[in-house]
């Protein structure tokens, strides 16, 4: 009796470890051979199969895809969207949550409901409409009109926000008033700091969206000098065509910071997930 | 104003003066605060939303005249091939979503009870995540292309090139292939926020389980199930919004072509390539209502089935529990008044 279920859970771990690298493989597989072939020569990737093994391990069409796409500029550019766009959408998302509330009064519920409506309408669909709102207000080509749209389109860390603060008791704001603080005091000063999961949430999710953000960027940031990493990136479907040694070069170049950070930040990262999919 | 009256000051006046302060104080700290915020959703989702609205009954492009033309874009929309027939493009995304969820729930369950090399396998599933849809898009180009990636490895088990499809161009699977990508890049991430429910679940109620003589199997099934009822629920509300909007696959790796073009790659030619902007606009109303339509839809259903999808006993076993009561009730009355007699 016992043996038998001893086979049973051997054969059992058998066939979880057997589907997990499996998983694994399926997940890694279409980014090692973009490895492999990100450091091949143009002779050698002519020449040789997509899985075989580079000749020699060359860095060459690194050089090239960050000359060729300008993609320095494009992470700086994506650099700077990042840290004020994330920066003021947290303070803006913030104190938006904590007037909604921690304050009764008369439209708090109609505005809410207005925030819900606005996250069912799927962001490509208002461009149409909203490129216009942005050429009539001279935002098109300016990095701050860019932001300014990412900022305006930010859903998700209001609703993170708001599910924050129903958890925080009132009785702290409550004590900070009595010992003379103004409202402004008991927000910045002792709610602010208390919001560091619900901020941390609001980063990793929002900082990937931006990360990622593609067809905003095409639209409203036509120069070349303005393009982001994902735009300066997609640069490379016209002169490169099948020199995918080249195509996955620049493609690594996107993926490497990334990977870096998700190296080191992982367990906030998960954490943030987590956390913004229950709330949210 | 709970607050204030807790506060029960001394002098009278000196109470009054606070309350005043504390009112003006309070509207600003409203103003203020709901300034930006109320600012940017009007400019950029209502008053685009309104525009919208009233474009989709005109003929114009972005520059020049309109003419009034009434309902004839949303006839269009209905009658014109290549948008309605981009409808059904959606059911492949939607499919993959199913495919995605299903995956994310299995390899969660495999991963609940803390496994050696847990964190790398959860690494690898979920860092497709991370890379961005043009990235994957690159990447994918090149693993479907006749030839490569994909096919050198099926020819490694054996294919032979002539029975291998061409993964992008056959209309009977490109648009399977396509969806695959989507499955590719988030089921990881789906995996990670069943896991992350899982192990939300209060660690002694695995102990009381184990001490009941419960095992694995049926802690997953009575403990770690119900406790990620309501977050499957939501994801497949999302999923579902998610495929009808599906825009970066098809755009990147076959720019919409050989009838892979969904929705949204049809409606983005139509309004920045064809500059037919009203007939752009009513595209994104009808696609709206369609999504709107299936959110109530889900919502009610779930209600319905069980209690906004966070309670754990559902309507019908709630009414069962009722009407089993009830009955309790009135077999107890008829028995007391049976002993009265």
């Amino acid at each position: 009796m016992k043996s038998q279920i001893k086979i049973g859970s051997i054969l059992f771990s058998i066939f979880k470890y057997a589907m997990l690298i499996a998983a694994a493989v399926i997940s890694l597989l279409p980014v090692v051979v973009c490895v492999f072939t990100a450091f091949k020569t143009t002779d050698d990737y002519n020449s040789s199969s997509v899985l075989d093994l580079p000749k020699q391990w060359m860095a060459e069409n690194f050089s090239i895809a960050l000359d060729q796409a300008n993609m320095l500029r494009g992470f700086a550019n994506t650099a700077i969207v990042l840290v004020v766009v994330l920066t003021c959408s947290i303070f803006i998302s913030a104190m938006l949550a904590y007037v909604l509330n921690r304050f009764k009064f008369r439209g708090n519920g109609i505005i809410q409901n207005l925030f819900m409506f606005a996250s069912l309408i799927p962001g490509i669909a208002t461009q149409v409409t909203v490129y216009q709102i942005m050429f009539s207000l001279g935002l098109i080509n300016h990095l701050y009109g860019y932001m300014i749209v990412l900022m305006g389109t930010d859903i998700i860390s209001i609703y993170i926000f708001l599910q924050f603060f129903e958890n925080l008791p009132v009785s702290l704001d409550e004590s900070a008033i009595m010992d003379g603080c103004t409202y402004f005091g008991v927000f910045f000063k002792i709610l602010f700091p208390l919001l560091k999961p619900a901020i941390v949430t609001s980063l990793v999710l929002k900082g990937v969206s931006v990360y990622n953000e593609y067809y905003m960027s095409n639209l409203y940031l036509q120069t070349r000098e303005l393009r982001t990493i994902s735009t300066a990136l997609y640069a490379f479907t016209g002169p490169y065509g099948n020199q995918y040694n080249y195509i996955c070069a620049g493609v690594l170049i996107t993926i490497i910071p990334i990977f870096v950070l998700f190296l080191i930040f992982q367990k906030q990262i998960y954490g943030g997930m987590a956390a913004g999919a229950v709330k949210g | 104003m709970s607050k204030q009256a807790a506060a029960v000051p001394k002098k009278k006046r000196s109470f009054m003066e606070l309350m005043k302060r504390r009112e003006v104080q309070r509207g600003l700290v409203i103003v203020l605060f709901m300034f930006v915020p109320l600012l940017l959703l009007m400019t950029f989702t209502y008053i685009p939303f309104a525009k919208m609205v009233q474009f989709s009954f005109y003929d114009m492009k972005y520059i020049g005249e309109r003419t009034f033309v009434g309902l004839q874009n949303y006839i269009d929309v209905f009658q014109r091939e290549d948008i309605f027939s981009s409808l059904f493009v959606s059911l492949y995304y939607m499919g993959g979503a199913i495919v995605q969820l299903a995956l994310a729930l299995f390899f969660a369950s495999l991963m609940v009870f803390k496994e050696r090399g847990a964190s790398f396998f959860k690494g690898a599933m979920f860092f497709p995540y991370l890379i961005c849809g043009i990235a994957i898009g690159f990447i994918f180009k090149f693993f479907y292309a006749r030839g490569f990636v994909l096919d050198s490895i099926l020819q490694m088990f054996g294919m032979n090139m002539e029975d291998i499809p061409m993964w992008l161009q056959d209309q009977s699977i490109n648009n399977i292939a396509l969806a695959a990508t989507s499955v590719w890049r988030y089921t990881g991430q789906n995996m990670i926020l069943f896991l992350g429910a899982m192990m939300s679940v209060d660690s002694d109620l695995y102990e009381a389980a184990s001490l009941d003589g419960a095992n694995k199997w049926h802690q997953f099934i009575y403990i770690i199930l119900p406790s990620i009822k309501s977050i499957v629920v939501l994801n497949l509300i999302l999923s579902i919004s998610g495929s009808l909007s599906a825009f970066e696959p098809p755009y990147v790796i076959t720019n919409g072509t050989m009838g892979t073009g969904t929705y949204f790659v049809i409606m983005n030619r139509i309004a920045h390539e064809n500059q037919k902007v009203g007939l752009a606009c009513a595209m994104a109303i009808v696609l709206l209502a369609i999504i709107i339509l299936c959110t109530v839809a889900q919502k009610l259903f779930f209600k319905y089935a069980f209690d906004d999808g966070t309670s754990d006993e559902s309507k019908a076993a709630v009414r069962k529990r009722k009407k089993a009561e009830k009955a309790a009730k009135k077999a107890a009355q008829r028995a007391k008044g049976g002993q009265a007699k």
